[in-house]
């Protein structure tokens, strides 16, 4: 029957082979130990891709790296009872089931980035792959050392195979954070490991050759199926973020999202997290209690009254949110983002979830939305305190949130004695762009208190504190939980240094939109 | 038989956009062909015989205006604000607006045709009154001229041009002209500028708003009787991208190249404009354009009566006597007075005395107007001037598109894009030759001039509605603004007045506002 040796041992080993193969070649033994090296990087860079996602994701990395890890070194364990079943064909089998850790674990981390975005039992999607992955791998070993059974003593056996196996653990580990991820992005290393599994399957057609018979054909097409698949991946990995996007932030790339507004990106490092809109930094999870204390706090107690009503405009980060529901006198808070994108983002990302505190969910929050400038004009006129938080001024569509108009039509939404605060941009970074906005609120005839802080991840930024009648900034912080804001530095942010003073400007009108030339012209010698 | 849809693409854009777009293979586009008045305007043309009207459907008015346009509209209000309550305003056709009409949609209001108009100066009295009226000035600049509302000035970006592939910013292609471009431009504006600024011995400027109050020193009328193609070629003014521009600028205001107007209107579209060397009068717009005035002067006067043709007005002892086809048959309508705010050839055909009259009517051009419904805006690219209120494209017959939902700052999401076209040509040649053309074929086209910029616009488009404007507006022609006859035209016969932007020889709205108000006032001198 001419099977071959390492096969006669097995259980049903007198069943025929795969086609007739020549008399008992031996294997290339060490050739094979460089598979099961191969085999043992790849797994374990899955088990790190899905416990990265998971952690970055969902948050909790202990938990979700424990239950990662757990399920993936049990589901090895099943693979590896599992490996007794196959009785027929292992050569054909291992090479199959490579093909199959190819496959599953090369689009894992390209399908687990686009499901965030999309389903919502995430957890149980990444759960899922960890265990299918785990499987397989599980299956690989014993399937191999069997190849070689007979052919090496036991003790050689085991002792080699797993020595390749534990090594190719050790470079995984260390090539995932030092080359994988910070040159490939998640989505890319996910990929090309994917590859380099499916090519020691395509490569094993040869090397198994003695025991697999004459029909190779078939299993190197499907081989070159899933290198297709894969490299098809690779090409449209640009849609879910570019090469050129992995590359240029600094931090590893989490979360990307083309929404109908806007690009969101969400990278996380060892600082924590940070929020880009358009490549703009949005916040940075380690100082934006500095921004957020600033932008919110002062407005809250410029008032004439404790304010009940409150109106955010932008912010969909939710993190002004957090910082004005800690005030008791709120009863309502209406929140206006053009991007339910965004809006979603922050009530479903748990690391952002976490971060707002959740305050999204809080009964006294409504959720608009809408254009903030078309949502103004039916909007009612009843609001204690609006904060206004919109990206920066770096294009017309924004810019008219920016403008005379705008103020006015805000003005007249407020209730007597109410107060405003706008985001600036930077008094020094770009100074006429900051003093255009408060000459601007000024036209519209607010009055208004121009203020600034150091918030390390973007540098001196500027606020405008107004109301529509003469008033005195606040002399005292509010009496809740605050890590910055206390009298002292609430007194301080009212006063600028030399290089921040007023610089005359003209009023950003929708039919001039001056603001935005400024902000380009000031901001293009900081890039 | 109109012609195929293909061929229809192709007299309009040329050949290779026909070919392009597939021709009569295109998909049907929802929508449909607007009626702008010529159903009843013909049947009333067709009719042989004025039909008697019975005595039981005879009524009695104070003042009858005639035509819901801007004109009509503009007498019709004036009488009101000056205490005329018997006004009762007809039109024939079902809405009121003649070609300043509007329409809606869930989205957006959106123009049917004119879409802006110029801020007016503090003593263009009526205009200051209309805004006025509608709380739309915010203060007086250091000339004493009302600021109008900044959410009504139009929204920065306002322009930008398609040309080779990409958008630029503004009309004049800046980018890539040369030393000799630059030079003309400037001495363009230079010229420009001196007119602007040109008073006659009586102090009149040569060009202002409204025409009626421009000098008519021979000085500056005498250019009237070149065209505006042959007055800048004798300043040396060749540049092509200057060409181009002032051509566009006769295409957009005036239906006409440059070649066929008169030099004293090519140039009263840049000088008049002027507030001072150098600086522009704002551009006011709302999102359904100048619809937007028609809703605020027709809430302002008394009865308008809709799918009334006026076809006989005579004058009687006392006043007039009004013959009109309503849909149940003629009613007749006396008043003390009449004003006929239609189009010349119609008043021309209704009022008796005219009828008899005779004499050359004014040239008027073609025009069509697509309101294109979008469910998403089409991808920009990164780079490019961004979108902008009006959209030019350089190298189409068409003018582009102006977006309804700019003016408001709705800048994603779904919105209607107004397309205008505009026919330079012969206009009787022009409506020959398109007569029979459905909807299928206008929407082909206009979908496939708007996809050669913006490809992947046709899986966008939800909705194409098209109006064809026949007889759209009266042309100022080398020779037609200091015309003997336009000027008399204006001239009330007894009891009759008249009213209409064609009297001032150029269609816009301060025009027909400056002849309703005028007709307005002769009612009430006497
Ligand atoms: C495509 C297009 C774009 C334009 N864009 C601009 C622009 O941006 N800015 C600008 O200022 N101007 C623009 N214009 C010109 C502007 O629309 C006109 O100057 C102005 O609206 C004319 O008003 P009117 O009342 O004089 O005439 P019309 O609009 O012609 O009004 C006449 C009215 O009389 C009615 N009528 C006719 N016959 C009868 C009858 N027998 N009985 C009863 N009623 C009758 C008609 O139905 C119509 O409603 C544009 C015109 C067109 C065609």
């Amino acid at each position: 029957m001419g099977a071959a040796a390492p096969d006669a041992a097995a259980p049903g080993a007198a069943d025929p082979p795969d086609g007739p193969a020549p008399a008992a070649r031996p294997l290339p033994a060490p050739l094979l130990y460089i598979n099961v090296f191969v085999v043992a990087t790849c797994g374990l860079v899955y088990e790190l891709l899905a416990g990265t996602l998971g952690s970055y994701l969902l948050g909790d990395s202990v938990t979700q790296f424990s239950l990662v890890i757990g399920l993936y070194l049990s589901a090895m364990g099943v693979g590896a009872w599992l490996s007794r079943r196959v009785d027929k064909h292992l050569a054909r089998r291992f090479i199959e089931v490579e093909l199959a850790v190819a496959l599953v674990g090369g689009v894992s981390a390209p399908i687990l980035f686009v499901g965030f975005a999309e389903i919502a039992h995430f957890q149980l999607l990444l759960l899922g792959f960890v265990t299918v992955i785990g499987i397989l791998v599980g299956l690989e070993l014993p399937l191999l050392m069997r190849l070689l059974q007979g052919q090496v003593e036991f003790k050689d056996l085991v002792s080699r195979v797993l020595t390749f196996d534990y090594a190719g653990a050790l470079v995984a580990a260390l090539l995932f954070p030092m080359l994988l991820v910070p040159e490939l992005g998640l989505v890319r290393t996910s990929l090309v490991v994917g590859l380099g599994n499916a090519a020691i399957g395509l490569w094993g057609t040869w090397l198994l050759a003695p025991h697999l018979g004459k029909r190779v054909t078939g299993l190197r097409v499907r081989a070159l199926i899933v290198i297709a698949i894969l490299v098809g991946g690779l090409i449209q990995a640009d849609h879910m973020s570019t090469w050129a996007e992995d590359r240029m932030y600094a931090d590893t790339v989490v979360y990307a999202k083309t929404t109908a507004y806007q690009r969101i990106v969400v990278t996380r490092g060892p600082s924590g997290f940070n929020l880009f809109l358009n490549g703009n930094l949005q916040f940075a999870s380690g100082d934006e209690y500095r921004y957020h204390e600033a932008l919110v706090h002062p407005a809250m107690v410029a008032g004439d009254h404790p304010p009940k009503r409150v109106l955010v405009l932008g912010g969909g980060d939710g993190l002004a949110l957090r910082e004005l529901l800690k005030h008791p006198s709120v009863e309502a808070v209406t929140l206006v983002d053009l991007d339910p994108g965004m809006t979603t983002l922050s009530t479903a990302f748990p690391p952002l979830a976490q971060l707002n505190r959740q305050s999204f969910s809080d009964p006294r929050v409504t959720v608009v939305n809408d254009d903030a400038m078309v949502w103004l004009e039916s909007a009612p006129a009843n609001w204690d305190v609006a904060i206004v938080d919109f990206p920066d001024p770096n294009n017309f569509a924004l810019g008219k949130l920016y403008t005379k108009r705008f103020y006015r039509l805000l003005k007249s939404k407020l209730a007597p004695g109410g107060a405003v605060s706008v985001q600036a941009t930077s008094p020094l970074f770009a100074r006429r762009s900051f003093w255009c906005v408060m000459e601007t609120m000024r036209a519209a005839g607010f009055v208004v208190h121009p203020y600034q802080l150091a918030v390390p991840s973007f540098g001196v930024w500027g606020f405008g504190l107004a109301r529509a009648e003469a008033f005195e900034p606040p002399a005292h912080a509010p009496a809740v939980a605050l890590r910055f804001l206390d009298d002292d530095a609430l007194g301080a942010m009212f006063k600028f240094s030399a290089d921040e003073k007023p610089v005359p400007v003209e009023i950003n009108q929708l039919d001039n939109q001056m603001l935005v030339r400024y902000y380009e012209s000031e901001w293009r010698k900081w890039q | 038989m109109g012609p195929s849809r293909r061929e229809f693409v192709a007299m309009l854009l040329g050949a290779p956009l026909a070919a392009a777009c597939g021709g009569g293979g295109a998909r049907t586009i929802e929508g449909s062909l607007v009626e702008t008045g010529m159903g009843r305007g013909h049947a009333m043309r067709d009719l042989r015989a004025i039909p008697a009207v019975p005595d039981g459907r005879w009524r009695r008015t104070g003042v009858i205006v005639i035509g819901g346009g801007v004109a009509g509209l503009s007498a019709a209000w004036w009488l009101r604000r000056n205490g005329r309550t018997d006004v009762t305003v007809v039109e024939l056709d079902d809405v009121v607006g003649g070609t300043a009409r509007g329409g809606a949609s869930s989205v957006t209001p959106y123009p049917w045709g004119a879409h802006y108009v110029v801020a007016p100066r503090a003593d263009e009295a009526a205009m200051v009154a209309l805004f006025e009226e509608q709380g739309a000035i915010e203060g007086h600049d250091a000339h004493g001229d009302p600021i109008i509302d900044e959410a009504l000035r139009c929204r920065d970006p306002d322009e930008r041009i398609w040309y080779r592939g990409r958008w630029a910013d503004g009309l004049y292609l800046s980018a890539g002209a040369s030393a000799e471009d630059l030079a003309q431009l400037a001495r363009f504006d230079a010229a420009i500028d001196q007119w602007a600024t040109w008073r006659d011995a009586a102090g009149r400027p040569a060009f202002t708003v409204p025409v009626s109050a421009c000098s008519t020193d021979p000085t500056a009328t005498a250019l009237d009787r070149e065209s505006f193609g042959a007055w800048l070629d004798r300043q040396g003014l060749t540049s092509e991208r200057l060409r181009w521009m002032t051509d566009y600028a006769c295409r957009d205001d005036y239906d006409l190249l440059a070649a066929d107007t008169s030099a004293w209107a090519g140039i009263y579209y840049f000088a008049a404009r002027r507030r001072a060397p150098g600086s522009s009068r704002a551009v006011v717009t709302w999102p359904d354009g100048n619809a937007h005035l028609i809703a605020h002067l027709a809430s302002k006067v008394g009865p308008i009566e809709t799918k009334l043709a006026v076809v006989d007005v005579r004058a009687v002892a006392g006043g007039v006597e009004v013959i009109a086809l309503a849909d149940d048959g003629p009613v007749g309508i006396r008043a003390e007075h009449a004003v006929v705010a239609v189009p010349r050839h119609v008043a021309r055909h209704i009022v008796a005395t005219r009828r008899e009259a005779g004499g050359v009517l004014p040239d008027c051009g073609a025009w069509a107007v697509a309101n294109v419904h979008l469910r998403d805006r089409p991808r920009e690219r990164p780079g490019d001037a961004p979108p902008a209120w009006d959209n030019v494209i350089r190298d189409s017959p068409s003018l582009g598109y102006v977006s309804a939902t700019h003016q408001r700052g709705r800048d994603v999401g779904p919105t209607v894009w107004t397309w205008y076209y505009p026919f330079p040509e012969d206009g009787a040649v022009v409506r020959k030759r398109l007569a029979g053309a459905g909807h299928g074929e206008w929407a082909a086209t206009v979908v496939a001039d708007l996809a050669r910029v913006h490809r992947d616009l046709p899986d966008l488009v939800t909705r194409v509605d098209v109006a064809f404007w026949g007889h759209g507006m009266v042309r100022p022609r080398v020779g037609a603004m200091f015309d003997l006859t336009r000027m008399s035209a204006a001239a009330p016969i007894g009891a009759i007045h008249f009213a209409h932007t064609d009297l001032s020889g150029m269609a816009l709205f301060e025009e027909a506002l400056d002849h309703g108000v005028r007709a307005a006032r002769e009612i009430l001198a006497s």
